[in-house]
Parts: structure tokens; sequence; C-alpha cells
């Protein structure tokens, strides 16, 4: 069943000069369809100013569309009666992970969502001790997240979404202000979830690299999808990529400029391993 | 420099005062701050040094950690005493140029110096001792009966914990703004007092930015996390009273006894 | 120009109990229209390192000497010397704080003490110089895009022509598109001023190429200091245990060595991957 469903989705706003005249109509989202099933790890790969932020909102309803309809475990996200279930069911990270922590202990933290949603005290501590122990945070659960690393607050905070039991999972560029040991931690983090904890993980980002674990990629450039299939369907359209100014992993670079000099190179190649692998099968 | 403020800040480690409940801290603090109000003379400040020094004891805060928060107010106790030692009319001990130095005015500049630095190693025992998250629950629980007369108490708890986790990024955040502005020879150190706030605005716009930018992130993501203010909401540390909060308060009791008793009997025995 | 640091040292909280060095006895030499990629984990000690460079950090122990002077001396005007040393730190957009984008770069220079028309024409020219149009002079910075509110502040550190450029990360948090702008206008930079500069960065590709020299800190100690080429090729297995790696096309060379075919350990760009992979099924 499809656990985030949308159809003709758009989404319009209004452009303001300084005195807050309008000036005209920005269209951020246009014709967005979409179908992700339970359990899936989706990426969104697009520039800043592409509407992958804007569409993400939509998921935890915090915008509300214009055209169209999203739902989301079935229910539609206009209806304000869903909006707290809606919520619970999909929980949300963001970039900044100095502006998404609310605890002043890392266990507090996580135990805000379940507050909120009125779970019984001793069940609060068994979500955050278990979502700790997921994100590999449990150690640190007395801490200051002040006093933590990047890698380790996006952990944090992602407990403190698992915590809430949802069913799927949005993150909006969790690594874009990581270096690269904090962007790995969290990326092993998201897919533990994904494969062990079976929630759908809809990642948002534009690092190519961490695209490459998701089973199905959507490409956005001004509002609309361009392009949509697996990763290596995705990363054939070298092309096309380079043409909105999206990069591909180096190695799929790499193989694509051999491909353009004459060596019969498959299509897609992803990592390191695979193109030694596919270089060797040529020798 | 900006680090090394510690007032408001929290010391992670195991000690009594950790455990105690914050509505039994909360007291004591205003037991504390009161008492310092209540006497006049030197057997007062032995008493009160005695409870503080325990204090301190039972913290096991280190003792240099606690005395850093005094760097942030040093300025401010210089001004305390520097207009006590001057402007207290009374007995001559030193005069120069338009300004004398009385015998009274060196009692009340001492007194007032000491009485300060009281009051902020007093607060900050608290703080220190207790998270800022237990601190605002404990205020919350503690004056919960005035959101019958409409006062939202939980929103003010809320607000109060968001600040005070906020106070370390936005003491980096400055740190790093002023440098910055400082490698495009910005000025913050030289010239007169107008000169010098007018020099603050490159990194107080800055700054206030910042601080709205994260203000808008957070309640987003407050809200993404089903935050609908405090009815509905459960607790993951529920205050219960225990028999050690209880001590506490019965040893607040007998300190409070005392400061007032003490200094009166101490003065008798003197008098006769 | 030149930039000699000396055995340089830099603790927190110097004589306290709770004292840690972050800058560990660090020596190196920045020479004329050199491109120096400075890499290390967070927590390494870089960004202490270069805010020594124009004295917003006293150092602490060593020397640093800035064209034969030595910029530690009790007496040396730190002030004057910080805008010869151009800084750009991470996020510098959020240095921003004037009404237009062209008042904003202004500051810088007028600092300095100029005149008003040297210092609008130097604002001027750095502003055309990181590609800002001319109708967005007169735009609030906070209008404009990720991308462009970095430009602007890269050119409020252009505009006091400073002798050395120093990048503190400076594609942090932008996307590809921003990222490839910003690097290209690095290179253009370096390429028109021939001033050096340092770039402090967490890719090794971007070091991979643009660098010409490259240091890496682990520790608050300068572990390498030698072309990226050597350091790739010699390093690979210590990078790693420092949780830093080494450029995607290196680690393929590796993988492909380990299979026993004949590839330069040295490649490190996608062009000289390129060859060596023609060369190697030739």
């Amino acid at each position: 069943m499809a656990i985030i469903k949308a159809k003709n989705l758009g989404y319009e706003y209004f452009r303001r000069d300084k005195e807050g005249a309008v000036e005209g109509i920005v269209k951020a989202l246009d014709d967005i369809n979409l179908n992700i099933k339970q359990g899936d790890f989706v990426a969104i790969l697009g520039h800043n100013g592409s509407g992958k932020s804007t569409l993400a909102k939509h998921m935890n309803a915090i915008l509300y569309p214009s055209e169209g309809t999203i739902w989301v475990d079935g229910k539609d996200t206009q209806d304000a009666g869903n909006m707290w279930d809606i919520r619970q069911t999909t929980g949300m990270v963001f970039q900044n992970p100095d502006n998404q922590i609310i605890g002043t202990v890392v266990e507090e933290d996580v135990g805000f969502g379940p507050e909120n949603m009125g779970v019984e005290t001793k069940e609060i501590w068994e979500r955050v001790k278990e979502s700790l122990k997921i994100v590999g945070m449990y150690s640190y659960r007395k801490n200051a997240p002040s006093k933590l690393s990047g890698g380790q607050k996006q952990r944090v905070a992602i407990a403190g979404v698992v915590a809430m039991h949802p069913k799927c999972i949005v993150l909006d560029e969790p690594t874009a202000m990581l270096d690269p040991v904090g962007r790995r931690e969290v990326i092993r983090a998201v897919r533990a979830l994904n494969d062990v904890e079976n929630i759908t993980v809809i990642l948002i980002t534009h690092y190519m690299e961490e695209v490459i674990y998701a089973n199905k990629v959507y490409v956005m450039d001004r509002g609309n999808i361009v392009m949509e299939g697996t990763p290596r369907e995705v990363f054939s359209h070298v092309e096309e990529l380079a043409k909105i100014r999206l990069s591909v992993p180096q190695a799929t670079k790499l193989a694509y400029e051999l491909k353009k000099a004459g060596v019969p190179l498959p299509d897609g190649i992803l990592s390191a391993e695979e193109f030694t692998e596919a270089l060797c099968r040529l020798l | 420099m900006l680090r090394d403020i510690t007032l408001g800040q929290y010391y992670q480690t195991e000690s009594v005062l950790h455990r105690l409940d914050p509505r039994v801290k909360l007291m004591g603090t205003l037991v504390f701050l009161i008492s310092l109000f209540l006497f006049q003379n030197f057997t007062g400040y032995i008493v009160a040094t005695l409870f503080l020094v325990s204090m301190i004891a039972l913290s096991r805060v280190p003792v240099s950690f606690m005395f850093k928060g005094l760097k942030a107010v040093i300025i401010l106790l210089m001004i305390t005493v520097l207009i006590n030692l001057f402007a207290t009319p009374g007995e001559t001990v030193v005069s120069f140029w338009k300004l004398t130095i009385t015998k009274e005015g060196i009692y009340t500049a001492l007194f007032m110096m000491f009485r300060l630095i009281y009051l902020i190693i007093g607060s900050s025992i608290m703080t220190l001792t207790t998270t800022p998250g237990n601190l605002t629950d404990g205020m919350e629980k503690a004056l919960s009966p005035l959101s019958h007369i409409r006062v939202p108490v939980h929103e003010i708890a809320m607000m109060m914990s968001i600040a005070l986790s906020f106070i370390p990024i936005l003491l980096d955040e400055t740190d790093k703004i002023m440098k910055a502005q400082m490698a495009r020879g910005a000025d913050f150190e030289s010239g007169n007092i107008f000169r010098r706030v007018k020099n603050m605005v490159p990194l107080l716009v800055p700054l206030f930015i910042s601080a709205f930018r994260r203000a808008n992130d957070l309640a987003l993501a407050m809200e993404a996390r089903c935050y609908r203010g405090g009815s509905g909401r459960t607790k993951m540390k529920p205050l219960k009273y225990h028999l050690r909060d209880l001590a506490g308060y019965v040893i607040l009791a007998v300190y409070l006894a005392a400061i007032i008793v003490v200094p009166r009997v101490v003065d008798k025995i003197f008098v006769q | 120009m030149s930039l000699i640091v000396n055995h340089v040292s830099y603790y927190y909280n110097r004589n306290t109990a709770m004292q840690s060095k972050a800058v560990d006895d660090v020596s190196f030499v920045v020479q004329d229209g050199e491109f120096i990629g400075l890499i290390g984990q967070t927590g390494s000690g870089k960004s202490t390192l270069v805010q020594h460079l124009n004295g917003l950090i006293k150092t602490q122990e060593g020397q640093i000497c800035f064209n034969g002077e030595d910029i530690t001396d009790s007496d040396f005007d730190l002030r004057a010397f910080r805008s010869r040393v151009g800084l750009v730190f991470q996020y510098p957009e959020h240095q921003l704080f004037e009404e237009d984008v062209f008042s904003d770069v202004c500051f810088g220079p007028r600092n300095l003490g100029l005149t008003k028309s040297e210092v609008e024409l130097r604002a001027y020219e750095a502003l055309k110089q990181v590609g800002i149009a001319d109708e967005s002079f007169y735009q609030s910075p906070f209008d404009l895009s990720g991308g462009e509110k970095r430009r602007v502040a890269i050119a409020g550190v252009l505009a006091m022509k400073p002798e050395v450029l120093i990048l503190d990360e400076p594609t942090a948090g932008l996307d590809p598109r921003g990222r490839d702008e910003i690097l290209s206008l690095i290179r253009k930079l370096h390429d028109q001023n021939n001033i050096p500069i340092i770039l402090v960065s967490h890719s090794m590709d971007d070091v991979a190429e643009y660098a010409v020299s490259l240091l890496v800190m682990h520790d608050g100690k300068l572990v390498y200091d030698d072309s990226p080429r050597n350091v790739f090729a010699e390093h690979r297995t210590e990078l790693e245990e420092m949780g830093l790696s080494v450029p995607e096309v290196n680690k393929i060379m590796h993988l492909l060595r380990e299979k026993g075919i004949p590839a330069p350990a040295d490649a490190i760009t996608i062009k000289e991957g390129v060859e060596a992979c023609l060369e190697i099924l030739r």
C-alpha cells in the first residue's frame, strides 16, 4: 500500500516586494505525482529552490497543496482532523542540527515527541532507550546536546522522530551541514532504520553518494519531477543531470568519460568497487 | 572568552544536590537570596558562609568552575563596590581630589561585594546542579496553581527552557561573528562609549537575524514533532517528592531560623 | 609575499586544569602564488590554526613571520595587519549586516580608513570579481540566493585587497551548483590576483583538483606537508585511520592495484584517472 501518494500536486505562493505588495506568483511545485510504498528508501535530488523542501513539508502537513491532493497513509492532508495523525505517521528531520533539538539533555530531547503525543511515562522511557540504541547514541543519553558533534546531533534528532513510532521519516538535507564523518554516521543510521525497522525513508539531499542506497530516486528541477528511477537508471543520464547542473558520483563520472573515449563500460556504475570490477572484466 | 561564562550552565556529575527535586532547589535558592538581606552584621555572614560552603561541597562541582561564573559579572561587581566606596557619607578615612572614602563606605562596599558574590554563587549552585529541563519542570509545577487564573505557566516554562538551551549556541555564534567582522577590520575594543555602541551594529544585526532564523526553524521542528501546547502532554520525568526532598525542606527551615536567630543571640552576648 | 609559521602551538584553557592542546608544534611556509589545501577532521585544529595567520588568535608559542616581520611580537599592530591576510570564515554569509550588498562590501575597506572614492572603487571591483551583477548592488543581501550571499561575503574580504586569502570550508552547505561556482571563483581569484590561497576543505576531490600543495592536520599536529599526489599515493591507510579518505579516483587506482593491475598509485583527478585506465586497456 502507498504510504505517500500525490496526485497532480501543485503549490503556489505570492512573491512580495519590500512593501508587501504582491509582485507575482511563484509556482514552487507543479503537477507532482508520487507513489511511495511502505518500506521504500526514496531519495529526492535537486538544487536549492527546486521545490524539494516544499514537497517534503507537504508530507508532514506543514504546507497544504494549492492544487491536487497528497495522501499520507491514505489520509488527505487537507482534512484538518488528520493533521496530528499525519505528523505522527511521518516524522521530519531538518537540515540544521542546532535548530531542532529541544531538550537540554539527549534523552529529554528524544522524549519530547512521545510527551506531546501523550504516551505513558513508562513507555516513553522504553521508546527513548530503544530509539537511541537504533541510532547508536544510547551511551550519550545523559549528555548535553550542545557538546555533541554535528553527526551525533542529527542522530539524536532522528532518534527523536523514531521514538514517535512513525511509519515514514522524511529527512530534509540532514547531512548538508556535516563533515564527511558526520555524513557517514547519519547515512548509516538512516539505512539501519530502513533495513532493520522497515521504516519508509525519504531522503532529500544533494550529495550524490548518499543516493546510491535508495531503491528509487526522484530528480527535481524548478518544481517538477524531471527524472525518476533506480539510482542506476538515473545516473545513466550523466548529460541530462549535467544540464541541470547536478553532478554524479566520481566513479560514475570516470566511467562516463571512458565511455566517451570508446571504452565499452556498462551504464550506471555507482561506486569505486563496481567500476573496478567492470574494468577488470574488460581485460 | 565568551565560552568562559559558566553562569546558568549545567555541570554534569552525581551528587545529592543533583538528585534533589528542582522545587526544593528553587525554594532553597529563594530562601538563600532572601536570607542575604536579613542580616546586617558579621555573624550573619558566618552562618551564610557555612551554609554556602556546605552546599558547594555537596554539589561536587569543582570550586574553580563555580568561580569562573563570577568573571562575567566582574564589571558589575566593581561598579557596585566603587559606588558604595565613594558615595557613602560618614567618617573620612582618605580624601583626594573630589573623592572621599569613608569608614562606612568601606564597610558597605565590602558588604555589598560579598552579598553579590554570594548571590551569584548561590544561584549558580542551582543551575549547575539542575538541568534546564528539570528546572523549568520544577518551575512549571511550582507555579501550576497560577494556571487557574489564566497565567500560561506551561508556555512560560517552555520558553525559558528553550532560551536556556540556546544560550551556548548563541554565545558560540557571537564569538564567530565577532571574529569574522574583526577579520574585516571591525573594532570592538577602542573608542568612547557611543562609538563602541555604534561599532556593535555589525555584530548585533547578524546575531538577531540568526536568532530569528533559529526560532523559526525550531518552531517548525516542534510542530513537526506534534507539539501543541501543554494540554494532553505527558511527562517523561514527572516530579515526585522523595524522602531526601523532605529533608531538604527541613534543612532550609533550620537555616532560615539560624540566620534570623544566631546573629541576634551573638549580638546580645557581646553587648552584655 | 612570504608567510612562515614556525613551531606554533596553542592551548585551550592554558595554564588551568582543563588545558588541552588545539595546535601542536606546527611549522610550514606559504610561498608566493601557492594554492594550498588544508584538510583534517573536525576538531583537528585547522580553524584554530588559520585564525593565527591573521592574528585573530594571539600566538601562545612559536612565531609567525609575514614578509619578514614577526607578527607575534608584542608591539606588532595586529589590527592593521588583519586586512593583509584575508580570512573567509565558514558560512561567511552570516556576517552580512548592511541594508544593501554594496554597503556591506564597503565595510572592510572603510575600516581601513581609505577615502570614500577608494572604498567604493574597491567594493565595485570586488563585487565584479565575484560575479555579482550591477542590478543586485542595491538589493538587500538577505534577498539573494545562498550561493550569491556567500560570494558577496567573499567580496567583503577581497575588497580589503589581502595579500593572502584563506577560505575556511567555502563550499559548506551549498548545493552542487553553488559549490561549482565558488570553486571556480576561487581558482579565478588565484589566477587573476596571483595571491596565495589556503583552502580549508573536507572534500578530497576538491583539494586533488585545485591544490598544489597539501597540509594534513590530525589532533593538532601537522602530519603531512607535500603535494596532494604524494600524500594520497603514499598515505592512504594512515589517512583512513584519521577518519579522512582519498579522492574516489585514487581509491579506484588502489583497488585496481590490489587486483594486480599496474595502475598508477598517484592518479587523483578524473582526467588522470581516464588517462590511466586508457593506458591499462591499451
